[in-house]
């Protein structure tokens, strides 16, 4: 009996056989603890008189003290968060805590809509209220937490994006309704809204009209590299230098052999700035993910299963349809992905040339020192990636679940 | 059946095969053995084209096999390898129908013919049919191998250390399957391996080669009474010889029809070196025979190990 209580770890409390409280998890105390430091320390939101000033902070404390009933509601949200580290890891807790996730990242997104209504509401009001960095620190801590409760039930992947999903859409009604309106970032759209629209439309076109040859090419590049040891040592050697080209530099290096090509072609609108040295250089940046991508995922077929679809009577042409291909498709998907995830993120340096894209507003931003147009800029780059990232892992674990690969059931 | 003449085979000047002539009888099982790097794999895949030789001619029913398709050829031939090599995003369907699929037959006739196989190769049809091989045990994937190897009825089925990622019980199981088929269906099979004991127990001509040459071929009976130099006694394992001899005949061969005696029988089917087992470790000088059925079919007596009853 003694032996068996002094076997207890340190952190368990009471002296019953089976302690009220113990720390299940580290990770959540750890966010929640680092949640409680950043809410305390740093300001939630920020008040501009104009959107050129530097703002003076508004912290959480401040708020809570305005004894308004709504805030308080955020308590609810939070305290299983709060307790979330000594949580028994059940399904029931799981979903608990994702909920509360959801609803408290929503809750304070809600707030700070209201806030900067209030205080910037006025049509004609120049003021500004912008995110603080509790408010980014706490939204990161929660979702860290959220991840980590989803991570608990141990989903497959299309159920995972469906909760991902659920968790996000209040804050889109919220967007939807124009409860943000009155935040800086939104003031931010609306003032730039066409050229928003703009940008989006050109980053997609910058992503898109690159990726597609570099995975007619890159695909081509891998087969050959796959058959031909002679065209992998060519072919390599080549693409890596290119890929450690610095990006900007890349760009300006195409100016002068396209405006050439440009003075000696009028007609053809190609010119040295623009879309087509961007679409040119980011073409060159996809190629060697994309050629690797593809000689990797002809090389992970095992040879075993070549040497059968050879043993048996299949032709060249068979082998490549019926074996090498499906086999090979979920590494080549997989290699497009992080093409265009690269894609996407480097299309913001084509703006420098201008071609446009979200860089234009980025560095519009940046030079006028508008923290929130960079922003107007940076977000959508990123929720692009992400969702690109996960619609192409979506597709991909759909169809090794079809092929029927070692690694599920 | 296959007249294999002067035959040789190197990589980059690494002798594989050479020189090597060898004829292969129509329904006979021939297990081509030897250590690693003897040239015995090589040699299969000479007989479906996986491999060209460098100089030396091979027959297939009188005609040369370079007069073939590479792809025609290998879809009248059987093949099985030892890491069976099923297509993974194929059913077990799908992956036995393979050839039949490439020669063309009616979509009903290649059913009916996997739900053959399977049977044939004790797999549930209904059960397994639509499985993929990942849900497979090790046992029923080479099961399914050998199935993929006999779909278009080949005459000629070769086969490449296919029971050696096994384990020693499925392995033996498989043996007898095999034997099975093969005295069923009379087909000619070569098998290649590095197991003493899986040639003695399936071949009916054993041809052993070193270094790309045949160091001596023939019955499983002469290898163990008569091998030909030390290289052989050392693969037929010398000091076990006289118990691997025993593992030649059957119980049947031996038994004397007399009234049964008392005791827990043993089966007529099973080999001498399962009956001396026996013997020993039930420290007795007659057992009981039964047939296949259950029904007394004699006495063995221990005396009888050493030479057939008068």
């Amino acid at each position: 009996m003694s032996v068996a209580r002094q076997a207890q770890p340190a952190w368990r409390v009471g002296n019953l056989a089976s302690p009220l409280i113990k720390l299940y998890n580290p990770l959540h105390l750890l966010l929640a603890m680092l949640a409680i430091i950043a809410g305390a320390s740093l300001p939630l939101l920020s008040f501009a008189p104009n959107r050129l000033l530097s703002g003076q902070g508004i912290f959480l404390a401040q708020l809570i003290v305005q004894l308004n009933a709504r805030y308080w509601l955020l308590a609810i949200p939070a305290l299983p968060l709060l307790v979330a580290p000594w949580l028994r890891p059940s399904r029931i807790n799981h979903s608990i805590l994702i909920i509360a996730a959801a609803a408290l990242s929503t809750g304070l997104l809600a707030l700070a809509g209201h806030e900067a209504q209030l205080r910037s509401g006025a049509t004609e009001s120049l003021a500004r209220v912008s995110f603080g960095a509790a408010f980014w620190l706490l939204l990161l801590t929660i979702w860290l937490q959220l991840a980590e409760a989803l991570r608990g039930l141990a989903l497959r992947l299309p159920a995972q994006v469906v909760v991902i999903v659920l968790a996000l859409a209040p804050a889109a009604v919220l967007l939807m309704t124009g409860r943000l309106d009155s935040l800086s970032l939104l003031k931010e759209f609306q003032n730039h809204q066409e050229a928003f629209e703009l940008a989006l439309l050109r980053h997609l076109q910058l992503v898109t009209f690159s990726v597609l040859p570099a995975v007619l090419i890159g695909a081509l590049f891998g087969v050959l590299s796959f058959r031909s040891q002679t065209a992998r040592k060519l072919l390599f050697p080549v693409l890596n230098v290119i890929q450690t080209i610095p990006s900007i530099a890349l760009f300006s290096l195409l100016i002068a052999p396209l405006a050439l090509l440009g003075s000696l072609l009028p007609h053809t609108g190609i010119s040295g700035i623009g879309l087509p040295p961007a679409l040119l250089a980011l073409t060159l940046y996809s190629l060697l993910p994309m050629s690797h991508g593809t000689l990797a995922a002809l090389e992970q077929v095992p040879a075993a299963v070549r040497e059968a679809a050879q043993g048996i009577g299949m032709s060249p042409w068979q082998i490549f349809f019926h074996v090498e291909l499906p086999l090979a498709l979920p590494v080549f998907l997989s290699s497009i992905r992080v093409t265009t995830v690269q894609a996407i993120g480097l299309a913001v340096v084509a703006a420098l040339i201008g071609a446009g894209g979200f860089g234009v507003l980025m560095f519009q931003g940046m030079s006028s020192s508008a923290l929130d147009l960079v922003l107007l800029a940076v977000i959508p780059v990123i929720l692009l990636a992400i969702s690109i990232d996960t619609a192409f892992k979506l597709a991909i674990s759909i169809l090794e679940r079809r092929a029927g690969r070692q690694d599920h059931d | 059946m296959i007249e294999i003449s002067e035959v040789s085979k190197s990589f980059n000047g690494w002798q594989a095969v050479s020189e090597l002539s060898l004829t292969i009888k129509e329904g006979e099982l021939t297990v081509l053995i030897g250590s690693s790097g003897a040239g015995k794999s090589t040699m299969l895949k000479l007989l479906n084209r996986l491999l060209e030789p460098d100089s030396g001619s091979i027959r297939l029913h009188g005609q040369n096999i370079l007069e073939y398709s590479p792809q025609q050829l290998r879809r009248r031939i059987g093949y099985a390898i030892q890491s069976v090599g099923l297509f993974p995003h194929w059913t077990v369907e799908q992956n036995i129908g393979a050839v039949p699929v490439l020669l063309k037959w009616p979509k009903a006739r290649i059913v009916e013919r996997v739900s053959e196989l399977l049977e044939l190769l004790q797999l549930a049809p209904e059960k397994f049919r639509h499985r993929y091989p990942h849900q497979l045990s090790g046992g029923q994937q080479q099961r399914v191998g050998v199935a993929r190897a006999l779909a278009a009825d080949p005459d000629l089925l070769l086969m490449d250390e296919p029971f050696g990622a096994l384990d020693p019980v499925t392995r033996a199981s498989l043996q007898q399957e095999l034997a099975n088929i093969q005295a069923l269906s009379g087909k000619t099979i070569v098998l290649v391996t590095h197991d003493i004991e899986e040639a003695l127990a399936l071949g009916q001509r054993i041809v052993l080669m070193d270094q790309g040459r045949i160091v001596q071929q023939g019955a499983p009976r002469d290898f163990l009474l008569a091998p030909a130099n030390d290289l052989v006694r050392e693969f037929v394992g010398q000091s076990d010889a006289g118990i691997r001899l025993l593992g030649l005949d059957k119980i049947a061969d031996r038994v004397r029809r007399q009234p049964a005696i008392p005791g827990e029988p043993i089966r007529s089917s099973d080999t001498l070196r399962q009956a001396l087992s026996v013997f020993i470790t039930r420290r007795v000088q007659s057992l009981p025979v039964v047939d296949e059925r259950g029904q007394p079919a004699g006495v063995l007596h221990f005396a009888d190990l050493l030479e057939p009853p008068r």
